[in-house]
């Protein structure tokens, strides 16, 4: 069968993402119904980069939920009779559809990059929320005590941050290192983080009423020792999270290379926030430092932090992309978009078509999570 | 002034010793190392011949000792044949001494890379010439396109020209290089036909550097960097472009673009002066992905070459270069800073 024209390829594509449209069209509809109540993010849709910026996240984040509905063909499946690196529009001996055509390995493009957008919305988001975990413990006191506390903290920062990013992937996600404790030692302390994050966060609130603190401190101790223990050691009770090696190498590499970045605007913040006259109230009504730093400070760090971690997803996601691009980590079929450019790229001045919608994808992603931030920090500067 | 300056190199020198210290643990991790035994002896070698020659060069010494010998604190000591006790070089394409010396980063030797049997110096130093040449070029094309998209965006806030160019500065830093390299590639090299998709010629003596092979490497690089300082110099203009000063030279009925050349511009280009001298760690990156892609023979391309054949005393030069880089670069974006705004004062 002759391959589809120009049109018939875009009409394919856009049908394809149907319920992801309607998803998003859905999520609009409300959004839009209940601005006045949704603050910050209500205020988003006021602007037109924060409206590109939530559609851009929001049909990424709803292709990587509905994966299954919007890809026709399987991530890794072969079709070996109708041939590698087909051009976009190629229809298959059965009839099957190829819209952005085939890879070197015969494996259909379009699916590939839709499977791929779910790696990266679970790593990235996740990554990041366990890097300002560390970031935010850490930099609180770094930057309220001052003194040898900041010192010491600072200098460790500075360490890693001094560090070439590509470097310390090269020598921290290896298929060697794997095979040491490196990785399982990374993890088994930063993992513990979000724990005592939450369980002083409680206790500094809470301490004066033992009933509800006890609820509480039993709630972090029962989720954050299923998920430290699933993360961790693989070993998870009820057999619903789990962790390849690589996948745990990764991820701990990401959250190393990124919660120095955080701890440096968190310090900075609490800096800045410390001189602030509800602190001194507070200093005066006798509260603990602990008690100050997160219940008076963090809060009102909240904006420069919520613009930030938007970045931070889009930092880490070019990150995931470098990490695969070098091969570093992601296992060589997997279908997520650097892994996708590295493999399209090799043979790029003979088919061009496998590269371009893994790049695209990426390069809007991060582009929509830029113009988010953008309004964000536009809307939070108006208050 | 020279107190701050003084503590600083202490801290950096600290800094590096630590890092260094890290990478070398890194890379002396057991399953490392067989690999590098692999490599050197061969791919069938069995247990037993991996483990003498670890053993006959010295990577089963005490850990600390070898560190020291790479820095220059501990003698580098001959391989001594048990049986005979006779002395031979540990590495002979790298002429290593017979004697017990002292030769590590602090007496200026750099090691041996075992990946390409040379001195690391014979290496290192055409690489970073090599990366030079090429970061050369792509600051004199991020940096003035950078600062233009940012004054002409920062002077008017809120215009359409400050609207369409923040679209472009945010695009700009939401494509990292392997995604403009693949695009830019496809379009100038495979589609126009323009321009030479390959570096590779760049670093041949008989043809060098010429527009159609370092196009494509220098344009992909600058604009990942491009959209970020462009958004700084953007925020820092429309900043100054509000103060008392400004508007006192309008009311006196200077005219826009003199008040622009003459009061706004030096005043707005003291902050992308910090952060145009805190991307080098970020091009770092950028490099080793574009001289990767590019097949471009310069301190990226060594560093990959490095740290896929665990040669471990090319990769420690290469930490150590790109840590010196990073952190000489800060200190300088703190004295300058400090120099081009005489409001602050270091110490």
């Amino acid at each position: 069968m002759p391959p589809l024209g120009t049109s018939e390829i875009v009409f394919g594509v856009l049908a394809a993402f149907t319920p992801v449209w309607i998803a998003v069209a859905l999520l609009f509809v409300v959004s839009f119904a209940f601005q006045r109540r949704l603050s910050l993010y209500g205020r988003l849709f006021e602007t037109g980069p924060g409206l590109v910026g939530v559609f851009i996240c929001a049909f990424w984040l709803f292709t990587a939920l509905m994966a299954d509905l919007v890809a026709p063909h399987g991530p890794l499946e072969v079709f070996a009779s109708v041939g590698k690196n087909k051009v976009p529009g190629t229809i298959g001996p059965e009839g099957e559809m190829f819209l952005l055509g085939t890879d070197k390995l015969a494996r259909d493009v379009f699916s590939r990059m839709v499977y791929g957008s779910q790696i990266v919305m679970v790593i990235a988001p996740a990554a990041t929320l366990f890097a300002f975990m560390v970031g935010v413990t850490l930099g609180l006191p770094a930057g309220y005590f001052g003194g040898r506390t900041d010192t010491v903290l600072s200098f460790l920062a500075n360490l890693v941050l001094a560090f070439p990013v590509i470097l310390l992937f090269y020598l921290l996600v290896t298929p060697g290192i794997r095979e040491t404790a490196v990785p399982q030692v990374m993890s088994g302390v930063f993992f513990l983080f979000p724990i005592i994050f939450f369980a002083t966060l409680f206790y500094t609130r809470f301490k004066e009423r033992p009933q509800l603190l006890a609820i509480q401190l039993g709630v972090v101790a029962i989720l954050g020792g299923w998920i430290y223990s699933s993360l961790v050691f693989n070993a998870d009770p009820f057999g619903l999270l789990s962790l390849e090696p690589n996948e745990l190498n990764i991820f701990v590499a990401v959250v190393f290379a990124s919660s120095p970045g955080v701890f440096r605007i968190v310090r900075g913040l609490t800096l800045d926030i410390s001189t602030r006259d509800y602190v001194a109230a507070a200093q005066t009504r006798g509260e603990g430092p602990w008690y100050i730093m997160l219940w008076e400070i963090l809060p009102n760090a909240r904006g420069p932090l919520i613009v930030d971690a938007c970045l931070r997803i889009g930092y880490t996601t070019i990150l995931l992309g470098t990490l695969g691009y070098f091969g570093l980590g992601l296992i060589p079929e997997s279908p997520d978009w650097g892994t996708s450019i590295k493999e399209a790229s090799q043979l790029l001045r003979l088919y061009a078509h496998p590269a371009l919608p893994p790049a695209i994808a990426l390069m809007s992603f991060v582009l929509g999570l830029n113009l988010l931030a953008d309004a964000l920090r536009e809307q939070s500067l108006k208050d | 002034m020279a107190m701050f300056i003084a503590r600083r190199m202490g801290v950096m020198l600290l800094t590096m010793l630590c890092l260094t210290f890290i990478v070398f643990f890194l890379v002396t991790l057991e399953p490392n190392l067989r690999k590098l035994s692999i490599s050197q002896t061969n791919m069938r070698a069995t247990d037993q011949m991996i483990e003498s020659w670890l053993v006959k060069n010295g990577y089963r010494d005490n850990f600390f000792v070898q560190y020291g010998r790479w820095l220059g604190v501990a003698p580098k000591v001959p391989n001594i044949d048990p049986a005979t006790g006779e002395a031979s070089q540990r590495f002979s394409f790298c002429n290593d001494p017979i004697e017990p010396t002292y030769s590590g980063v602090f007496q200026g030797d750099f090691g041996c890379s075992t990946k390409f049997r040379k001195p690391v110096s014979e290496r290192l130093w055409p690489a970073l010439a090599n990366t030079g040449v090429l970061m050369f070029w792509v600051m004199v094309v991020m940096v003035p396109t950078a600062l233009v998209i940012g004054v002409l965006a920062g002077m008017r806030e809120g215009s359409a020209t400050d609207r369409s160019l923040s679209v472009v500065s945010i695009t700009s830093t939401s494509t990292p290089e392997y995604i403009s390299g693949v695009l830019f590639t496809v379009f100038f090299a495979s589609y126009l036909g323009w321009l030479n998709g390959s570096a590779a010629s760049a670093t041949n003596p008989n043809i060098g550097v010429n527009f159609s092979n370092f196009t494509l490497p220098v344009m992909t690089m600058a604009v990942y960097g491009m959209g970020y300082i462009a958004r700084m110099t953007r925020a820092s203009m429309a900043e100054v472009m509000t103060a008392q000063y400004i508007r006192t030279a309008r009311l006196k009925g200077m005219s826009f673009r003199s008040v622009v050349l003459k009061h706004a511009l030096r005043n707005a280009l003291i902050a992308p002066f910090t952060v145009i001298m805190l991307q080098f760690p970020w091009l770092l990156t950028g490099v080793v992905i574009v001289e990767v892609m590019f097949r471009y023979q310069g301190f990226g391309w060594l560093l990959v070459e490095a740290a896929g054949n665990n040669d471990i005393d090319l990769l420690l030069s290469c930490s150590l270069i790109s840590v010196l880089i990073v952190l000489s670069t800060q200190l300088i974006s703190d004295i300058g800073y400090a120099y081009l705004n005489p409001r602050i004062r270091v110490s």
